[in-house]
């Protein structure tokens, strides 16, 4: 277990630096660069001009020159600074990843929490009322737009009834002295509805996942055998049943890792949190490569992370699994 | 009616089990016919004997195994284990009682042992939710039921995937002998195992009915296996009864056409020997719209009018020895059928 561990680590770094040279070189194939659109409006600017600022942003070499550039400040630490919100990308990323972090962990724990019970039910009472009670709203959630539902969301919260904040993540001018209980809540309260949007358009997925595979194993002749032998219903679902579908779920659980740190652009946009998502979405709109490159780097690392823990967890929960 | 036993020596009595699926169709799902798996059957199994129970794939043997021990829902009739009319229970709990007294061993050893959970538990889960044995007796007891089953002590910590088909059965057998069933339903226990394995468990399964006296309810397609371990046989077609009879008698002197059929088909292990094959025209007809009458005589050389109008009934003609055919309606059973056809 250790040596493959050690091994699939060691993989990894041979794929980030295929992942790291794969974005650089689209992110700089973006068709105007920083300074084109930074200078858009101005109508004075001359060529001359904007060349001197492209050597002081660091974007005036070619491709695999800036590459290489990239690739050794990363090695080292440096990420470079972030032509648009001009402060150092490794600080960006540790300043708005805890928010980033805080509301995808809620939402995911939420999501699960909600779908895996609601999935075994249904799969319990396949094609019963509630079976089909619990597929509806699951298509409801699954097909309705994230950002349509935010607009209704906010709508009926923060509009006609007013007890919800329309955005942002807390109360204008509130002062707070650290890191309060106080100030936790007014956090909470502002992120309501965001978390409410994540967990109602994602439980509908995982929920028919449970599903499947509770239907798949509950027609398993050892669930026929644990009857057959007198086993108490409860214990048929939760200690064979279950734990057998949590086989499958497992590797879900870990492919989730990336999109807790990713955010999520349209709704941080919608309720105007600060956010890594939403930050991406504009420095794309803006072709900032030091950010872009920090951030989806980041992501891969997670990515890879989060395989490498689902293959992990697979040989925890399933004996039949045995890595060498 | 009441509940009791008609004949003491034996251990379980099934009395009409009718078992029928719904057909669904259309948008809303209306019942429009019914598969008949199991129409109207009755047998009984005598203490510490097995019954044989035979037939082509798709004529209800599993059906009527699954519904005795109530994993399927019988549809009507009865089955009476130690007085109690296991159909009759409601209460689930006491249903979980029931259990104890009839386990099942099904035909895949890979899908009947649970992947996540090790051989010890697999065996002891139900020993200790049904109490069979005290606490401080619980590893000496599970250990025992291991060993009578030829599985070495230290596999008790191991998982089922770590084990071979034949070696998956005997798990299969010791989790259902420890729970010290009166009977045992064996589904086609040996039909997934290879021919040298088959006969391990065979010889595995008589010995344990030898050392404690349990009854076995066998079902396979495979005639010399049935012969083999079985006292009584039962032949089956779609969905019926047609004849059972003591193994020797049944043998010796089968009656119906299609147990005639049946055992013509037998391989024997001699290249030489010529043997007269009775070959059966076309397919098994389908138990959602079966034959009107005896339900063979679509198949049947020795049809007659009355065959398909009328259904026979399974009549004792002594030893006992049950038919249900028309032929025979006489009363006469030695009639030879063969030597008849031949002077035509």
């Amino acid at each position: 277990m250790k040596q493959y561990i050690i091994r699939r680590i060691l993989i990894s770094f041979v794929v980030l630096f295929g992942v790291s040279i794969m974005l650089y070189t689209l992110v700089r194939l973006m068709p105007s660069d920083f300074v084109d659109l930074a200078t858009a409006n101005d109508m004075h600017i001359t060529e001359e001009h904007k060349q001197k600022l492209r050597e002081l942003y660091g974007i005036d070499k070619g491709i695999i020159e800036g590459y290489v550039s990239w690739l050794g400040g990363a090695l080292q630490g440096d990420l470079g600074m972030s032509l648009y919100f001009k402060k150092p990308v490794s600080e960006l990323i540790v300043k708005y990843m805890p928010v980033t972090f805080a509301v995808a962990a809620i939402s995911l724990v939420l999501q699960y929490a909600i779908a895996v019970p609601l999935g075994i039910l249904a799969a319990r009472k396949q094609y019963t009322k509630t079976d089909y009670a619990i597929t509806v709203l699951t298509f409801i959630g699954i097909s309705l737009p994230i950002f349509f539902f935010a607009v209704v969301l906010r709508t009926v919260f923060s509009e006609w009834l007013r007890i919800l904040p329309s955005s942002g993540m807390l109360t204008a001018r509130a002062t707070y002295n650290g890191f309060t209980f106080a100030k936790l809540m007014d956090y909470l309260w502002h992120l309501a509805m965001p978390i409410t949007c994540f967990v109602l358009t994602s439980v509908g997925g995982i929920l028919r996942y449970t599903r499947t595979n509770m239907l798949e194993v509950l027609n398993m002749d050892y669930i026929r055998t644990a009857r057959a032998k007198g086993v108490p219903e409860n214990k048929v679902i939760h200690k064979h049943a279950f734990r057998n579908t949590l086989i499958p779920l497992v590797t879900m659980i870990g492919g989730s890792l990336p999109g807790l740190f990713s955010g999520a652009a349209i709704t941080e946009g919608l309720f105007a949190l600060e956010g890594l998502g939403n930050m991406a979405l504009t420095a794309s709109y803006n072709s900032d490569v030091p950010y872009l490159m920090g951030f989806n780097m980041f992501l891969a690392v997670m990515t890879l992370l989060g395989t490498l823990l689902s293959d992990i967890l697979y040989a925890v929960v399933d004996p039949r699994v045995r890595y060498s | 009616m009441d509940n009791k036993i008609n004949n003491p020596a034996n251990v379980l009595e099934v009395h009409n089990l009718k078992k029928y699926f719904p057909i669904k169709s259309g948008v809303f799902q209306r019942v429009v016919g019914h598969v008949k798996a199991v129409d109207d059957v009755s047998f009984s199994i005598k203490k510490g004997q097995t019954f044989g129970l035979v037939g082509e794939s798709g004529c209800g043997k599993t059906t009527i195994g699954r519904t005795i021990l109530r994993l399927a829902e019988p549809t009507a009739g009865k089955a009476i284990i130690d007085g109690v009319d296991i159909f009759a229970i409601k209460d689930k709990d006491e249903l979980r009682l029931m259990r104890k007294k009839m386990q099942i061993i099904f035909q895949d050893p890979y899908s009947s042992l649970n992947p996540r959970i090790p051989v010890g538990e697999i065996i002891g889960e139900a020993v200790r939710e049904h109490s069979i044995v005290s606490k401080q007796d619980y590893n000496d007891y599970i250990l025992k039921t291991m060993e009578e089953c030829g599985l070495r002590p230290y596999y008790r910590g191991r998982y089922p995937h770590e084990f071979s088909g034949g070696q998956r059965q005997r798990i299969c057998i010791a989790r259902a002998l420890a729970l010290k069933p009166d009977l045992i339903v064996a589904d086609e226990p040996v039909s997934a195992l290879d021919v040298s394995i088959q006969a391990q468990i065979i010889n595995l399964l008589k010995d344990l009915q030898e050392a404690r006296g349990i009854s076995y309810l066998f079902i396979s397609h495979d005639l010399s296996v049935v012969e083999y371990i079985s006292d009584y046989i039962g032949v089956m077609y779609l969905g019926n009864l047609v004849e059972t009879a003591p193994k020797e008698e049944l043998f010796k002197h089968p009656c119906h056409p299609y147990t005639k059929a049946l055992l013509s088909a037998v391989p024997v292990p001699n290249p030489d020997s010529k043997m007269n094959r009775v070959i059966l025209k076309g397919d098994i007809p389908s138990p959602a719209n079966p034959p009107s009458g005896c339900k063979f005589h679509t198949r049947c050389k020795y049809v007659m009018d009355i065959c398909k109008t009328d259904q026979p009934a399974l009549l004792d003609y002594g030893n006992e020895h049950f038919i249900a055919c028309h032929l025979y309606k006489d009363g006469k059973l030695d009639k030879d059928l063969d030597a008849e056809e031949a002077e035509e």
